[in-house]
């Protein structure tokens, strides 16, 4: 039993190794960061000020910036992802769904740098042609306020669902396929139509569609180079879709190499922190809600294959 | 309109909407490869594959650099991702149901969720400030950690699909639990794990924050470990915001070959995928 | 071997290729920033300002084709990171279109000297089709940068242009997202200009800016600017001219509207005193023809690097790229540096320890 054990623990160094990985993640951004911390305490997810001259730093623009353009995302993607996983586990026939499969594994597996690339390139000069054309009548709404500039929340939000779309997608038809053949059966066996039976499923699979969602939208929160090239670069809290904003994330890509004191660059760890902990709270609260929706139904959970292991 | 005929019509709208959620979505894809291809193909000549670049004014050049950096910094990320990544996948399946293996489970699932930037900074902070350098190596652990818990949870997912009987039978025949998981159930699974691989090195030939501060970017060609190294992803973003003609058709290049490599990776992979389960019946 | 092992093994194959790109380990030398190849190649890695960057990529590859194994890498990451980098020994050497404060100054780990290249121009560059050669003054372009003017047919644009036809649309303000010495060289002149842009904004590489959207580096800026319709935004006139995107003149001090060349920024150079280190900041400059917004450029080093091989090369450098480098300034937009200057340089270039 003696090499029973050796292996059990040579191979569990790995597992701790990976625990402590991401551990260590969290205490080395905490370390860099203290000085921000120190200077700013709480004070720092409120602030609304980033002045590098003056010294003073404020995390609330990025925070907005990131849940502003993850929301709008979200909103923009989940019914469209939910439509693709209902179509190809539902309703599509049988040829086309491997094709409709990999298709929208294509579409996860694009380079985050190539959708910023389209988006700079084809994305902002359409945007800015219907940002030029919005009716005035609408335009003084602050929803549409702000010259036409093309960069801006509006890019951000678009590239961002087109690019969270195939997560949430592939999770829902996961989640969907849990839900037990029998219910769906009994559903068509009393009459339902193709929608009233989906719904019961959907209904069924509540939990963890939602945690699908969710996780699509903890992607969203992270996502930096595709937004970075879109977002306009301006740390100002605003409601219009039209104005340039800040994210978490771009504000990091775009001044860490540049931030020319040690408390400006604490600042911008202490924001890859503050990022850090809120995507570990949302993709925690997705897994655990995709976890629940999976015990409370069939025992087996069907395993996901490796390409949708990139979830 | 009878209540009958409205839940019918009800249904069809609904089935209708689900089929245009499918093109709407298909739209980006077909335009970001229709642009991607298009343009790509324009600036792509012998030149792209086999010069370095040349400085601000001058047409013409390549990414020769990028090209061959992002291979050592895949490389490198490989060598630190598949040992971690494989061996937890082991435990993970071999142990399933202690402690540390869900823990490790929940570690990997929290750190594939983890923003590449921030994945980044740790890099910066532990391979790039006490050596004071950027370097090929920083980016490498910075794309290594993002790969190990994509490969760790793929091998835990494979292994466990193992057929029991394989296991039960090693075991029976008198081999300990090493020569078992090595000399019989991960052989089993291997093309699956290489499939993951794959996928997972598709993946990160494609990330760019994490190597905007580690490996920085390199106007020369280098396969040093120790030096600042150029990559396809830095150098498309650094020619996609620039304002020069000639660097934005050379970006949609870069871009071209990038997509053509991880299409590739995703084509090889489903291959492998279905022929084992050909072959497994 | 079966056919279904085959695809594995071309991936596994694959897989061993990209990791057989990590080369063989190089030979060792004494310091951690130099990395000599078995031909004695030299790489020096610096960063900063994208000012320059037009002419220092030129510099570098030319005098790379000179002194093939001396590889410079340089990263245009803007003057902000180039001090930050350098302070924090990550790059040999650093370059800033801002002379380092003297906090800066004490807060690196050894004296860094500056050494002036090349001299520039920072323009306002516009985008409204069909209006060329636009006359702007200090003060007007802090007032569109402090939010106060917003559109193009705003009156006090008009009185500076007569007769140009000017549309009623919004101004889309660009600035730089990242710490730039162009941002310090802007600002500064808007600041000497405008009392109230000095004390709402301020001046430094990186600024609290009232409005506009940022792009990153005078390549994000140009791009931005060029993309849009009815922008404003500021970069060193190379990127104007490469790009040929409008740029206004502007009023100098003597009250004259002077349209950025090499010629004018040579003329804001020449009545400056300049100290013996190096430091000084000619923007509103005096003087009849002279442009108001230039500026020195500068390379940072230590004057006791650790790694004294790269020391004497960079040293070789710079004492080429202010005498015989020079040559290439005005094709690209910069003016060269003042004969007297040079000498004066290269008489400093001594004080750095090469071995």
């Amino acid at each position: 039993m003696r090499t029973e054990l050796l292996f059990r623990v040579l191979i569990g160094a790995c597992a701790v190794l990976l625990v402590v990985l991401v551990a260590a993640i969290g205490v080395e951004l905490a370390r860099e960061s203290v000085l921000s911390i120190r200077a700013f305490g709480l004070r720092f997810w409120v602030t609304t000020t980033w002045d590098p001259v003056a010294g003073e730093f404020g995390a609330l623009p990025f925070i907005w910036g990131t849940l502003y353009s993850s929301v709008l995302a979200l909103l923009i993607s989940t019914p469209i992802a939910l439509g693709i996983a209902i179509f190809i586990s539902e309703l599509s026939p049988e040829r086309l769904r491997a094709p409709l499969v990999f298709l929208t594994e294509l579409l996860a597996a694009i380079p985050s740098i190539v959708y910023g690339l389209w988006a700079i390139f084809v994305l902002v000069p359409i945007v800015r042609q219907l940002e030029a054309s919005t009716p005035e009548v609408l335009r003084a709404l602050p929803l549409f306020s702000g010259p036409p500039l093309g960069v801006g929340m509006v890019s951000a939000a678009l590239v961002l669902a087109v690019m969270i779309i195939p997560f949430t997608s592939a999770v829902a038809r996961e989640v969907l396929k849990t839900v037990p053949v029998a219910q769906r059966e009994a559903a068509y066996a009393l009459g339902a139509t193709r929608f009233e039976a989906i719904r019961s499923a959907l209904f069924f699979a509540r939990t963890g569609i939602v945690g699908a969602i969710m996780l699509g939208f903890g992607r969203a929160l992270g996502e930096t180079m595709a937004v970075t090239m879109v977002v306009g670069n301006n740390p100002q809290i605003s409601a219009s879709l039209f104005a340039p904003q800040y994210t978490m994330a771009a504000v990091i890509a775009n001044e860490f190499t540049e931030a020319t004191d040690e408390l400006y660059l604490h600042a911008l760890v202490e924001i890859g922190l503050v990022l850090f902990i809120i995507t570990l709270i949302v993709n925690a609260g997705s897994r655990l809600l995709i976890w629940a929706m999976s015990r409370s139904a069939a025992p087996a959970v069907a395993p996901t294959s490796p390409a949708a292991a990139t979830v | 309109m009878t209540r009958d005929v409205r839940r019918r019509f009800v249904s069809a709208v609904f089935v209708a909407a689900c089929a245009a959620a499918v093109l709407l979505a298909l739209i980006p894809l077909a335009m970001i490869l229709f642009f991607v291809v298009s343009q790509g193909l324009q600036a792509l000549n012998v030149a792209f594959f086999t010069q370095l670049p040349r400085p601000v004014g001058e047409s013409g050049g390549g990414m020769l650099n990028a090209l061959v950096g992002t291979f050592v910094l895949t490389g490198v990320a490989a060598l630190i991702a598949i040992p971690i990544g494989v061996i937890s996948g082991i435990y993970m399946s071999e142990y399933r149901g202690t402690r540390l293996a869900t823990a490790t489970r929940f570690a990997a699932d929290t750190l594939n969720g983890v923003p590449s930037i921030v994945i980044g900074i740790f890099a910066y902070a532990v391979a790039v400030l006490p050596f004071r350098q950027f370097s090929a190596m920083a980016g490498g652990l910075a794309l290594g950690v993002m790969m190990i818990p994509i490969i760790a949870r793929t091998t835990e997912e494979l292994l466990l699909l193992v057929p029991g009987a394989l296991r039960e039978g090693a075991l029976a025949l008198g081999a300990t639990r090493a020569r078992a998981v090595f000399s019989v159930i991960v052989p089993a699974a291997l093309p699956g794990i290489i499939t993951g691989v794959v996928l997972a090195l598709a993946r990160i030939a494609g990330e760019t924050a994490p190597l905007l501060f580690t490996a920085f970017n390199n106007r020369f060609f280098s396969t040093d470990l120790r030096q600042p190294i150029a990559s396809m992803t830095v150098q498309i973003f650094t020619y996609a915001i620039s304002p020069y003609e000639d660097w934005h058709r050379q970006a949609w290049a870069g871009a071209l070959v990038l997509v053509s490599f991880v299409l590739v990776c995703s084509l090889v992979a489903r291959v492998v995928t279905a022929r084992v389960q050909r072959l497994r019946g | 071997m079966s056919a279904h092992l085959l695809w594995p093994a071309c991936a596994l194959a694959a897989l061993l290729f990209t990791a057989c790109g990590g080369g063989p380990p190089q030979q060792q030398q004494q310091t951690a920033n130099t990395r000599t190849a078995g031909g004695g190649k030299l790489q020096i890695n610096g960063a900063g300002a994208t000012f320059p960057y037009p002419i220092y990529s030129k510099w570098f590859a030319e005098y790379n084709r000179q002194h093939p194994n001396i590889e410079i890498n340089y990263q245009s990451i803007g003057s902000g990171g180039g001090v930050r980098q350098l302070t924090n020994r990550t790059v040999f050497f650093g370059a800033s279109d801002m002379s380092m404060s003297d906090e800066q100054l004490k807060a690196a780990p050894g004296p860094v000297l500056h050494f002036p290249t090349v001299l520039g121009a920072v323009v306002p560059v516009y985008n409204l089709q069909g209006t060329a050669d636009l006359k702007f003054s200090g003060p007007l372009l802090a007032d569109v940068y402090l939010g106060k003017i917003t559109k193009w047919n705003d009156p006090a644009i008009a009185t500076l242009n007569p007769g140009v036809k000017l549309p009623a649309t919004d101004i889309a303000v660009v600035h730089r997202s990242d710490g730039s010495g162009t941002t310090f060289i802007w600002v500064d002149y808007l600041a000497k200009v405008s009392p109230e842009f000095k004390t709402r904004v301020g001046v430094n590489s990186s600024v609290n800016w009232p409005v506009g959207v940022g792009g990153k580096g005078n390549e994000g800026v140009a791009g931005l600017v060029a993309q849009t319709p009815g922008a404003i935004g500021y970069v060193e006139l190379i990127y104007a001219l490469q790009n040929k995107i409008d740029f206004a003149s502007v009023q100098n001090a003597a009250g004259e509207s002077i349209k950025a060349s090499p010629d004018s920024v040579t003329k804001a150079a020449a009545g400056a005193a300049v100290p013996d280190d190096f430091r000084v900041s000619i923007t509103n400059a005096p003087g009849a023809g002279a442009y108001p917004i230039a500026s020195f450029t500068w390379l940072l080093l230590y004057q006791e690097p650790i790694d004294r091989a790269q020391a004497r090369a960079m040293v070789d450098f710079v004492k080429w790229a202010v005498t015989d480098g020079q040559k290439f300034a005005t094709e690209l937009g910069y003016a060269p540096l003042p004969h007297t200057l040079a000498q004066r340089e290269l008489n400093a270039l001594e004080r750095i320890k090469t071995s």
